[in-house]
């Protein structure tokens, strides 16, 4: 920490002329960021513009095929992440890397107990660095106590007492909601007085600007400028990462009819030996035409909800009816067949099949369906209809690919939610369970995507939004209900409700302290 | 033409290295290998050695298949090798004791072997589908189990009958037992040799164009995904290993319809193990499973003619096993080659498409 008055040129970081190559569509193309030192830079791009493979590359997980990396004026190659961490940058994932059995002291010291040893002047080191984080939790508490802001913190203060000066944060407010958002941004600004270098990834365009001092903008594949955050708008910010015009989110009408499509009563769903089940007793109706938004902090019972609606997990009570038809017993296969789509919230684990071609990710979940399957006694596929419609999918949702034969691991991040998407929507559902359908989706992926959900919800479907894009559930959804600890327990009209209401109700804040952390267990009686 | 090489090129290397390898065991040893290698291929032409390399190839090719099956799911069926046995002892005790009429009585005995193979694996799926047993474990487990049961079936106090030295089961009548086609003086090729090149058929069939073997994959690949999209991931561990059992169970029974026709104390053993290589070695491919039997059959039974010119025939063994170990590394490197030949073809698509940005940026929206 002695070194940040080091001198050698204004800038913490520099990435000159930086490419990568990838079998995929997208690379890096002569990338150039300047970090200047003591400031928050902002990294904005689509998904799959290349943000994520140059922090890697920053971060020494990748190596770049062309391109000078220069920390502090000096010119260095990394071969691995514990190089980087030598040169003092280091890096907070968007997911959590923290054992969550371990003490919070325990996950600092983890791999770095050659700084300061494990004794006496690790814990004074973590307590002094606890204080310019402003994680106020006590060192010696399990890391599956806290919630996700102090989690947060937490890999904050990880990544400074390995000794970085200069820290990537990737998409840091993915997880939080908006007042948890504002306080990280204080620790930020509080942080970069003392000195400390910041490299903030995101595309939330309106954080983007209350917090960067520059903005390095990417769009395919190459930087396209940087931006002045205090002179360009939001709107002009999106404009240049998408290279077009927006289409516009406000205007809409109400498509609701008074057809009920699912009906789910009382459903519950029981928790392991002494835990709090993670859902009880939900109640919620869908009808046709309605877009039904759940809001709620990751981990309040969202994904247990989706599948249980699934099938893919066993409600210990309750009934799950679709268009008057009781489905809580049915497999989920049935559930699918009875006119069901689902975009699950992580589509490598559960909506994708990473090393088989595209047309062949296109029957999963409609194995017994036409166009793809042609039925019969021994379940007889049809291959080159599958090939025909995942083309249709491919050019009605602008997915980007040299063919349909590439693996799906090939595509970019938005380019395979646009598959998922383009498949759930195929086969004319009733139902659509749409779970973070544009999480790590680029902006113009994101706006397709959304102009798919309105499309078919003019058209009648029923769909269940989950999301944790506060913006995106109160611009979709007809009503919104808030789930916490397993339960929905507010309902809001999104044409009035602010951001920052619902956020109030997702942490409990209503009937709880203000400031309570919302991912924490519920030992809140 | 590139997936062909990437089909093709890993098992040509691992043979051309595993060849080299005992090439240079061979010359430190003091013999030559050229002679050796001569010796094994004029050997093909000499007495019954090709008719009795394609039999044991056929042999071969289905305990490769039943591998393979359990193999597209990433389940472990080591168990073909007590599966088979049993199944064939089984399937002689009840072809000796029941009189029928020719095509019946052996499509009977056929589906005894099938049913009793598939009930041993079903052992190992119910374990591992109802309470998460590793199908490695008790499959191995039910090989040694299926061993002490073979010795009490054909023991004379059951189903043994005592015929000179050895006890075997009561013989298979003719109607029962399955023609070959004579050769005259080099030998009788296996009438089954049909079943195998079938299942072989049956299996490209049941893996590429239908859902079972698309859910099978699909489980084989990502099971959360399986699960997902509605693949029940339970019954198809059941299912995929009572298959797995059913063609472990037809492995014995060439040799039992077409040669032996009674199942004796020294039947032969081990064709489970040596499906498993051939598996590896074929890719779960069921042309590379030919490829792959045929090859093993030829080493095998060439090397009988070593022991003529004074090589050890040991040395197929380091062969076989060099091969084995190497295919698995020569498919990955392979792979990460063919991975960077791709990365420089979508790099030049890049660039050729970002020559005409606006053409490919506006081209999905009118």
């Amino acid at each position: 920490m002695a070194e940040s008055g080091e001198s050698g040129g204004e800038y913490a970081v520099e990435l000159v002329g930086i490419t990568k190559r990838f079998p995929g569509v997208v690379a890096n193309d002569d990338i150039n960021l300047r970090v200047r030192r003591g400031e928050v830079h902002a990294l904005c791009g689509e998904n799959g513009a290349g943000k994520s493979t140059l922090m890697k590359i920053l971060y020494g997980m990748q190596h770049p095929d062309e391109g000078v990396i220069r920390v502090n004026g000096a010119e260095v190659h990394f071969r691995s992440p514990a190089d980087a961490i030598k040169a003092g940058i280091g890096m907070v994932h968007q997911h959590f890397m923290l054992a969550d059995n371990f003490t919070v002291a325990e996950n600092v010291l983890l791999g770095a107990e050659a700084e300061h040893g494990i004794g006496a002047a690790a814990r004074a080191r973590i307590a002094e660095l606890a204080g310019v984080v402003g994680l106020r939790t006590e060192p010696g508490l399990l890391v599956e106590q806290l919630g996700v802001a102090d989690r947060q913190r937490v890999e904050i203060v990880k990544v400074l007492y390995r000794g970085a000066r200069t820290v990537i944060l990737d998409e840091p407010t993915a997880v939080l909601v908006p007042q948890e958002v504002d306080e990280l941004f204080d620790t930020l600004r509080g942080m970069r007085e003392e000195g400390y270098t910041f490299l903030f990834i995101s595309h939330k365009l309106d954080e983007v600007r209350a917090i960067a001092d520059t903005i390095t903008v990417i769009r395919r594949g190459t930087s396209v400028g940087t931006a002045d955050p205090r002179t360009i708008t939001s709107r002009e910010l999106a404009e240049m990462m998408v290279g077009s015009e927006l289409p516009d989110p406000g205007s809409r009408e109400s498509t609701v009819t008074d057809r009920e499509v699912l009906r789910v009563e009382g459903l519950s769903l029981a928790g392991e030996e002494g835990r709090r089940p993670p859902l009880s007793d939900v109640d919620l109706v869908v009808h046709a035409g309605e877009v039904l938004g759940i809001a709620g902090v990751e981990g309040n019972g969202q994904t247990e909800l989706v599948e249980t609606i699934m099938g893919m997990r066993h409600a210990s009570s309750g009934r799950v009816v679709l268009g008057g038809k009781d489905i809580s017993r049915a497999s989920t296969l049935e559930r699918r067949e009875a006119g069901i789509g689902y975009v699950p919230e992580d589509r490598t684990r559960h909506g994708l099949l990473a090393s088989q071609p595209l047309w062949a990710n296109r029957i999963l979940g409609y194995q017994t369906r036409p166009p793809v399957a042609r039925g019969g006694p021994f379940g007889l596929l049809d291959l080159p209809a599958a090939r025909r419609d995942t083309e249709r999918i491919v050019a009605e949702f602008d997915v980007r690919t040299p063919d349909v034969d590439v693996p799906a691991a090939a595509l970019s991040g938005g380019n395979q939610q646009k598959l998922v998407v383009g498949r759930e929507l195929s086969g004319s559902p009733v139902l659509l369970i749409a779970s973070h359908p544009t999480r790590g989706v680029d902006v113009g992926a994101q706006a397709g995507i959304w102009e798919e959900l309105r499309t078919a919800r003019a058209a009648g479907l029923a769909v269940l939004l989950i999301s944790a894009d506060l913006d995106e559930l109160i611009g979709l959804s007809d009503s919104i209900a808030v789930i916490l600890r397993g339960q929905l327990v507010a309902t809001a009209d999104p044409s009035t409700v602010k951001p920052e209401q619902l956020g109030a109700a997702m942490t409990g804040a209503d009937d709880a302290h203000a400031s309570e952390p919302a991912g924490a267990s519920g030992g809140a009686a | 033409m590139t997936r062909l090489r990437t089909v093709l090129l890993p098992p040509a290397l691992a043979v051309l290295f595993a060849a080299l390898l005992c090439a240079v065991a061979l010359l430190i040893s003091g013999d030559n290998p050229l002679t050796a290698l001569a010796v094994m291929v004029t050997q093909v032409g000499a007495g019954t050695t090709a008719v009795d390399i394609v039999n044991s190839a056929a042999i071969y090719y289905i305990a490769a298949l039943a591998v393979a099956i359990g193999f597209q799911m990433k389940l472990f069926n080591i168990g073909i090798e007590g599966q088979y046995r049993l199944a064939a002892c089984v399937a002689a005790i009840v072809g000796g004791a029941l009189v029928l009429p020719p095509v019946v009585h052996t499509i009977v005995i056929l589906l005894v072997g099938a049913l009793v193979g598939a009930a041993w694996a079903g052992i190992a799926a119910v374990l591992k589908a109802y309470r998460g047993v590793s199908e490695v474990i008790s499959t191995i487990m039910l090989n040694f189990v299926a061993t002490g049961l073979i010795a009490f079936l054909i023991s004379t106090d059951a189903y043994g009958v005592l015929r000179g030295n050895n006890i075997s089961t009561q013989p298979i009548e003719p109607s029962g037992q399955v023609p070959g086609i004579p050769f005259g003086a080099a030998g009788t090729v296996f009438g089954l040799l049909f079943l195998a090149a079938g299942l072989g058929v049956a299996y490209w069939f049941l893996l590429n164009r239908t859902r079972f073997g698309f859910d099978l994959k699909a489980s084989g690949e990502s099971p959360t995904a399986a699960a997902a999209g509605g693949v029940n991931s339970r019954r198809m561990v059941i299912i995929a290993l009572l298959l797995s059992g059913a063609v472990a169970g037809l492995v014995g029974l060439p040799e039992l319809l077409g040669r032996d026709f009674a199942y004796t104390l020294t039947s032969p053993t081990g064709y489970g193990f040596t499906g498993i290589a051939i598996a590896l070695l074929g890719r779960n491919n069921p042309v590379g499973i030919a490829l792959g039997a045929l090859l093993w059959a030829f080493l095998d039974k060439s090397a009988l003619a070593l022991d003529n010119v004074g090589v050890p025939r040991e040395i197929v063994l380091i062969m076989q096993g060099s091969i084995v170990l190497s295919v698995v590394v020569a498919y990955e490197i392979v792979r990460r080659y063919e991975l960077a030949a791709e990365q420089r073809l979508v790099a030049a698509q890049l660039r050729a498409r970002s020559e005409e940005p606006e053409a490919v940026g506006s081209g999905g929206r009118p």
